[in-house]
């Protein structure tokens, strides 16, 4: 025996049918529909406010075993090649070439004994999560460019990750930013292989993808060439939202 | 003396999921299995690279998460989801009984349904839980799309999910496979009567139709 119930659907009757007297029907509730409703309505919330949410279990939770519960700050590791270059401190090279008026590979002795410069600063990551406080040690990028003489003519830098497969660009006026620098520190220890260590570069205003891992190679050259992530649709200025600074003098590549 | 035939109305095994269902629930079974098995080193960096590379990884939860919605939207539409359908509707209408046995976490007396509100919940939260993935996920995916706190909330919301998921799928699987009578009924469509009777009261007094019985199956 069918009826239709509160939610307008034939469902079938639970009772036995009397024979004289019409079935009492038995009451539906959408349960369904309004948990369902509920469960994402509450995930809307979520992407709507979730970043306070997560700014708040963030400072609660910290970085440390907190860190790998949702809402945690936590570096979420990426590699382009799936694997890690892992280099001994004693192999390290620099290599700075290109328009330059003395090329250089520089040890990481070499960078050590450079002037040393050190903040703390905000990892930010384009999709969206960061870590705040974290702090960076290393040479400016302004330091190494003067050690080898930038030659006039010169444009920009390409950056080349140890692998070969990532690479990364920034113009000189940019490079030149005091928040720029080669890192060898970072969260108060020498840089771990699956952060980029033992030498990578740290780019404070932009997003995470300009700050490239296991740095091998600066290239000074006269025009930008856009890096894998720019390649692949990031803006090739990565500032962080709000920020701005100098920026190509080609208009195509924003 | 005489021997009659004994009449039975109904059959000794009713069939519980039709071919349709099962290969829902399989294929459905097969990519959150993907999906979770990717997420772990995707989402703790230390596994990875163990099994697969990283980008191997990638590729695999992507794609399954595109693919996540199309067993059930499958299943659903057409002439073969009409069982589908049929149990969609059971899983959104709730008796106050049912209500009240959630309430009382099953102390309170329930003449059960083909499901049971504790199977219901667990089908309603499963089919959320993929529309809040597969939304997140894209955001994710085409973050390009969104502002960074957008992403940022995104993000949140996809981690607190896919624990929220771990934890349904892993009681999902304990609770079928401490029912085994439950548990076959995935695999070959059937129940027998006397269990209908004790776990299904209400499903078993319903009127069957003739394409309901196993020689169908």
């Amino acid at each position: 025996m069918f009826h239709l119930n509160r939610i307008g659907r034939a469902l079938p009757s639970s009772r036995s049918v009397p024979l004289v007297t019409p079935p009492e029907p038995t009451k539906h509730v959408a349960v369904g529909r309004r948990v369902f409703l509920g469960v994402t309505g509450l995930a809307a919330l979520g992407v709507a406010f979730g970043a306070s949410v997560q700014n708040f279990l963030g400072n609660a939770l910290g970085s440390g075993l907190g860190g790998l519960l949702p809402g945690g700050d936590r570096f979420r590791i990426y590699s382009i090649t799936g694997t890690y270059p892992k280099i001994k401190d004693a192999d390290y090279r620099l290599r700075v070439s290109g328009l330059v008026h003395h090329p250089k590979t520089f040890t990481l002795d070499d960078l050590r004994a450079m002037p040393v410069t050190s903040f703390t600063k905000t990892f930010q990551c384009v999709t969206g999560w960061k870590v705040p406080d974290v702090q960076w040690e290393g040479v400016l990028l302004s330091d190494i460019m003067d050690a080898v003489g930038v030659r006039p003519g010169a444009v920009a830098l390409t950056f080349e990750s140890y692998d070969r497969n990532d690479t990364e660009s920034l113009t000189i006026d940019q490079a030149r930013l005091p928040d720029v620098i080669v890192a060898y520190r970072m969260l108060g220890a020498p840089v771990t292989t699956e952060h980029g260590g033992p030498v990578r570069l740290y780019v404070a205003p932009m997003f995470g993808y300009k700050s490239l891992k296991w740095l091998s190679a600066i290239r000074v050259v006269d025009q930008v060439q856009p890096g894998f992530w720019e390649q692949n649709g990031y803006p090739v200025n990565g500032w962080l939202d709000g920020t701005t600074g100098p920026t190509n003098p080609d208009p195509n590549l924003t | 003396m005489a021997v009659y035939p004994t009449v039975t109305h109904r059959v000794a095994r009713l069939m519980r999921f039709d071919r349709v269902q099962r290969s829902a629930h399989w294929a459905n079974a097969m990519l959150f299995g993907a999906l979770m098995f990717t997420a772990i080193p995707l989402y703790f960096g230390s596994f990875f690279g163990v099994v697969l590379p990283r980008h191997v990884m990638e590729q695999i939860h992507l794609w399954s998460g595109l693919a996540l919605p199309l067993p059930i939207i499958i299943s659903l539409l057409g002439p073969w989801g009409r069982q589908m359908r049929r149990d969609v509707r059971r899983v959104n209408a709730w008796t106050r009984e049912e209500i009240r046995w959630l309430q009382t976490l099953g102390r309170s007396p329930l003449e059960a349904d083909k499901f049971n509100p504790g199977q219901k919940l667990n089908a309603i939260f499963i089919g959320a839980a993929i529309v809040v993935m597969l939304v997140t996920g894209a955001m994710l995916q085409w973050f390009r799309f969104f502002s960074v706190s957008l992403r940022q909330g995104a993000t949140f919301v996809h981690d607190a999910f896919a624990f929220a998921i771990f934890a349904a799928v892993l009681g999902h699987i304990i609770v079928a496979i401490t029912h085994r009578d439950s548990l076959r009924s995935i695999f070959k469509g059937w129940v027998n009567e006397q269990w209908a009777a004790t776990h299904a009261t209400r499903w078993l007094e319903e009127p069957r139709a003739v394409a309901d019985s196993p020689d169908s199956l």
